[in-house]
């Protein structure tokens, strides 16, 4: 028996900021995350929604100065279905087509899966590798927030209460070469064990990786970025050697749990294994 | 081509929709003395009868059902696995006159409900103050208010103080055993004796969900003369109605029990709608109004029953060409915190438990125990999923150990006629083990695809190239293999079942001209609506849509037992069947021989109504003794085989099942897309059984209790899957049929594991086959690769437990 909270509709950004002003609100977009809270009682009930529905401002996929943008509504079937997006970073549609199943993506959005910082959720590594950048704003003005610096512990973001996520800006860079994998228990509809998503700069297939980015999901309790591993690879190429030393300094720099999805063990290892065979297949070896 | 008994319900008999193109049915093939095979089940067969109002969201499941005036129940639970109930709180700021509260004091009747008749009554319908709590789930009262928002607020301000007390959750542990049985066949001894080659083995299985669509439901009205109607998602309407009457003291006219349109059982509904019925007509007979209790899925899956887990033992002699010479089988089933139905599950472990295989010399002992968990109970297959994988994996070993193929150990073993079970039954007819087996290696041509998976694994590809160091990509990314089981299950109830039952149908011809089935066995997504009226029409010789299925109403149908244990086609179409013999004989006799067909309306507008009905009567053969466990357990048995071929993720472990061949023998088949239906369908269970479905149990209390942490397979997760279908009738029964449902169940999880098998040389000896385990196997077969052994998943590391 779930309890109604008041829902407030705001016609634009404007309003919306104004009503955040008054009192934190819990902001809703797809819903995805906060319906199943509310109507599963998991943790307290919001006391005021926010429906963003309405908000224009925050929808669409554009190309500006070389950086993708992303408006916070934007949704995981509207990213898949974006021509912009397969030309210039196909990886997100990828990580798009891992989230939940047809109806979730037809609901949810990027700016909910950030806002909502799980530490399993199946963008958020992807932003980390990509460098991306969260702009946020409220009645007191926007500010950019680098993914690095959004998720700051379990659950918490870099938001002040009466902040929204207004969209996101991912730099496309040329010779960026990235890849993107989710474990989950199913194929579909699944919360992951592990993401993972690699990024580096290489302009030749034989040329040393430079500025490799490593961000992983669901082995931390935030989204995180694996630096010791992203240092190791850093100047190296993909031999068997780099991959069998980023392997295991993958598995020893980062610290998952036992929870009802997996094992503290599993998601070590599977971080550690999924990694080499990105690199033994970069390698081509 | 066979030819067709005339009672044979047929696509030729009844009428479709004409605008339906002719597809004419795939015609039969004789394989062997009275056995046919089917190909592609393709007819014109009728629509199932509550399809349209399924597809088009017309059907009135229990919680769209409107009561005026009714108010919402909700159930106050433990919050320990074991305790005692020392007091229920009521917060004096709230209001409590707006609301009504029961608790154990309430019950009129008997405090203590058993799952059936002839079973210890021993579970509480609540517990009361004082009393003993036996699981985290355990019912302690009862609320009702007369909106959501009241009674919300009324179960905060009840609180409930315990007492804890040490429970038990090894089911290896407990000393509290609800029942065992020890059968014993030749001599064991000796069969050992005579054996070249001695293995054993422990096999573990874990709660399964039943997972239906539509969550647990029931609305009590309560009637003028002091009685009550419940309206619900149920199987078993006699279930229910003996409860009622039991609980709140009331008789048989007083209890009346309705089912709703239900969205799913496999069992899951099966007993617990008992316990969910009581509960709302104690509140709607304490506010005088209409209940409705309708769980959320949270609640459902908390508190209701599961499949039980089993721990299965096997130590198995054989002689170097694969002969079995002695069985040592032992099973263990958790039960959970009350008996319930755990003595007749365990029955049908018990009885399936050497598998479909000769053998002179067998001992299985066998024991279902309490632990601190919510109380298992009937789940497709009953008790036989969690013997066959132990049964067909152990058969594997051996098989891999003698160096002979899985396909030729169970040609060599499988029961012929004529061959005697552990209980003493001699198998004389409809005995079609070596067919499905044979009909499945053929499609999916067996040998050649286990020779194409030895070959990879001698040139390097295989095994050795799947293992590796923890941390490493092995060589390849993934391995692909093929498995085949095959499993038997018995016909209808185990034993006396039936014989407690006594089930009556009923067929009517009312002054109108309708002809109606009066029965009552429920439509839960399996077709009953559809084929009872198919067999009831072929018997009377009139088209099927002719026939009504009347609703499943204790006031207006007989007890034709309950919807359980594959039953309905098998053993209630064959007292239909009699009971359309019957009136068609009456009717045509009083119109000079005229056919039924053809008088059938005049015959009703000239006489009025006329009725004929059919009582179970013992099948012929051995009687089957319940304590000594001799004798024929069931009339007739089915045999279904099943070939998978999976793909394994070497990085993960995650396994694939890319396609299963299900071949079934259900004696016949009366409605041929339902019957696929249901074999696709059990086969999807059976892939989620053996590969993801897990629940992980904390303190007794589950884990995973919602559907976005209980994962069953997707649409994407699923398979390709061919439905063969074998026909071997039972001359128990007039039309032949054997039920079909559960055998799809049996026989997928062992098919997945042996595929598993194949792909990468590791034994899965729990279920499921997590990616957890998987990969702990492929990283332990690594070191033991160097000595040329593969490596054991999931043996001795818990995966996948947090």
């Amino acid at each position: 028996m779930p309890v109604e909270p008041p829902v407030e509709t705001p016609r634009d950004l404007a309003e919306a900021f104004r009503l955040m002003a008054l009192s934190p609100r819990t902001p809703i977009a797809g819903g995805t995350d906060l319906m199943v809270r509310i109507t599963g009682e998991i943790g307290s009930p919001p006391d005021q929604v926010l429906d963003l529905s309405r908000l224009e401002e925050l929808r669409g996929i554009a190309l500006e100065d070389g950086r993708l943008t992303l408006g916070a509504l934007t949704t995981y079937a509207e990213i898949r279905r974006s021509g912009l997006v397969a030309r210039s970073l196909p990886v997100l549609a990828e990580a798009a087509a891992t989230v939940g199943a047809v109806q979730i993506q037809n609901r949810g959005t990027l700016g909910g899966n950030i806002a909502n910082a799980s530490p399993a959720g199946d963008t958020l590594p992807l932003l980390l590798a990509l460098e991306a950048v969260i702009e946020v704003g409220g009645a007191r003005g926007e500010r950019s927030i680098p993914a690095d610096q959004f998720w700051i512990a379990y659950r918490t973001t870099a938001l002040a209460p009466d902040e929204l996520v207004l969209r996101v800006r991912i730099p496309l860079v040329e010779a960026r070469q990235v890849r993107f994998r989710k474990v989950g228990t199913r194929r579909a509809q699944a919360i992951s064990k592990v993401v993972l998503a690699l990024a580096w700069e290489q302009a030749d297939r034989k040329d040393r990786w430079s500025h490799v980015r490593l961000a992983l999901g669901s082995v931390a309790d935030r989204p995180i970025r694996a630096r010791s591993t992203e240092l190791y690879l850093e100047g190296s190429r993909a031999t068997l050697e780099t991959a069998d030393g980023a392997a295991e300094t993958v598995a020893a720099e980062i610290r998952p749990i036992d929870d009802v999805r997996s094992t503290a063990d599993y998601r070590r290892q599977v971080t550690a294994r999924i990694l080499h065979r990105i690199i033994r297949d970069a390698g081509g070896w | 081509m066979t030819s067709r008994t005339p009672e044979r319900p047929s696509a030729q008999s009844t009428v479709a929709t004409p605008a339906r193109p002719a597809v004419r049915p795939a015609e039969a093939v004789i394989i062997a003395p009275g056995i046919a095979v089917r190909g592609h089940l393709i007819t014109r067969g009728p629509i199932r009868r509550e399809g349209p109002a399924k597809l088009t969201g017309d059907a009135r499941y229990a919680d769209d059902l409107v009561f005026p005036g009714a108010w919402y129940g909700a159930t106050i639970r433990s919050n320990l696995a074991r305790a005692r109930f020392l007091a229920l709180e009521l917060d004096p700021g709230f209001d409590w006159s707006t609301v009504v509260v029961v608790t154990a004091a309430d019950i009129p009747g008997e405090p203590l409900m058993g799952a059936v008749k002839g079973l210890t009554p021993d579970q509480p319908v609540l517990v009361p103050v004082g009393g003993d709590i036996q699981h985290h789930s355990e019912p302690l009262a009862l609320i009702a208010a007369p909106d959501r928002r009241t009674l919300r607020a009324a179960r905060r301000a009840a609180t409930v103080r315990t007492e804890p007390l040490p429970p038990v959750f090894d089911p290896l542990d407990s000393d509290k055993v609800f029942v065992s049985h020890d059968v014993v066949a030749g001599d064991l001894a000796a069969g050992f004796a005579a054996a070249d080659m001695v293995l054993e083995g422990e096999y573990r299985m874990g709660h399964q969900e039943q997972l239906y669509i539509e969550n647990q439901a029931m609305i009590a009205v309560p009637t003028d003369d002091g009685g009550v109607t419940v309206h619900g998602s149920l199987q078993c309407p006699y279930y229910v109605h003996p409860a009622l009457m039991r609980a709140l003291a009331i008789d048989a006219r007083q209890a009346r029990v309705v089912q709703a349109e239900t969205g799913g059982g496999f069992g899951g509904k099966e007993e617990y709608p008992s316990l969910l019925a009581i509960h709302a007509s104690l509140l709607a007979l304490k506010c005088h109004r209409p209940v409705r209790m309708i769980y959320e899925r949270h609640e459902d899956i908390a508190a209701t029953t599961k499949r039980h887990p089993a721990v299965v033992r096997h130590r198995t002699g054989v002689l170097r060409d694969g002969t079995l010479v002695a069985q040592e089988i032992e099973v263990i089933l958790d039960g959970g915190a009350y008996c319930t139905l755990s003595p007749v599950v365990l029955g049908r472990s018990t009885t399936h438990a050497g598998g479909p295989y000769r053998c002179p010399n067998v001992r299985i002992t066998s024991r279902a125990v309490r632990t601190n968990t919510p109380p298992n109970g009937a789940f497709r297959g009953f008790g036989a999923p969690q013997v066959i994988f132990p049964v067909e994996t152990h058969l594997n070993r051996i098989a891999e150990a003698l160096g002979i193929s899985p396909l030729e150990i169970r040609r060599r073993n499988v029961y012929r006629l004529g061959d005697v079970t552990p209980t003493g039954q001699v198998l004389s007819s409809s005995v079609a083990g070596l067919e499905v087996l044979e009909r499945a290696a053929e499609a999916v041509d067996f040998d050649a695809a286990r020779a194409v998976t030895h070959r990879a694994r001698l040139t390097g590809q295989g095994w050795d190239a799947v293992a590796t160091s923890p941390l490493r990509s092995p060589v390849r990314a993934s391995a692909s293999g093929i498995g085949i089981a095959l499993a038997w299950h018995g016909c209808g109830f185990t034993g006396s079942g039936e014989l407690r039952y006594n089930s009556i149908v009923t067929i009517e011809l009312d002054a109108t001209g309708q002809v109606r089935v009066l029965a009552a066995n429920t439509e839960m997504g399996q077709g009953t609506r559809t084929i009872l009226p198919m067999i009831a029409a072929q018997a009377l010789g009139i088209p099927s849509d002719e026939v009504e299925y009347a609703p499943q109403d204790t006031a207006l149908v007989p007890n034709s037992g309950p919807t359980v244990a594959s039953r309905t086609a098998a053993i209630v179409g064959g007292l239909l069947v009699n009971a359309a013999r019957k009136l068609r004989a009456e009717v045509e006799a009083r119109n000079d021989g005229r056919s039924f067909a053809r008088v059938y309306r005049e015959d009703a507008a000239r006489h009025g109504a006329s009725r004929a009905s059919d009582q179970f009567k013992p099948f012929p053969g051995q009687p089957f003794d319940e304590h000594a466990f001799t004798g024929d357990p069931y009339p007739a048995w089915g045999w279904a085989a099943c070939a998978a071929r999976v793909d394994v993720d070497l990085d993960t472990g995650e396994v694939a099942v890319r396609e299963v061949v299900a071949v079934d023998d259900a004696g016949v088949v009366i409605h041929p897309i339902l019957a696929e239906g249901q074999v696709e369908g059990g086969t999807l269970q059976a892939v989620g059984y053996a590969t993801i479905e897990e629940m992980k149990v904390q303190d007794g209390r589950y884990l995973n209790d919602r559907l976005s942490t209980y994962l069953i397979p997707t649409a994407v997760d699923a398979p390709r899957i061919t439905a063969i279908m074998v026909e071997a009738p039972f001359d128990g029964v007039p039309h032949g049929a054997k039920g079909l449902g559960e055998m799809p169940m049996d026989v997928g999880a062992p098919a997945v594991i042996a595929a598993i098998h194949d792909a990468t040389g590791i034994w899965i000896d729990r279920l499921p086959a997590t990616p957890e385990r998987v990969l702990a196997g492929l990283t332990a077969s690594a070191g033991a690769n160097e000595s040329g052994r593969p490596g054991s998943g999931g043996h001795d590391r818990p995966g996948g437990r947090p």
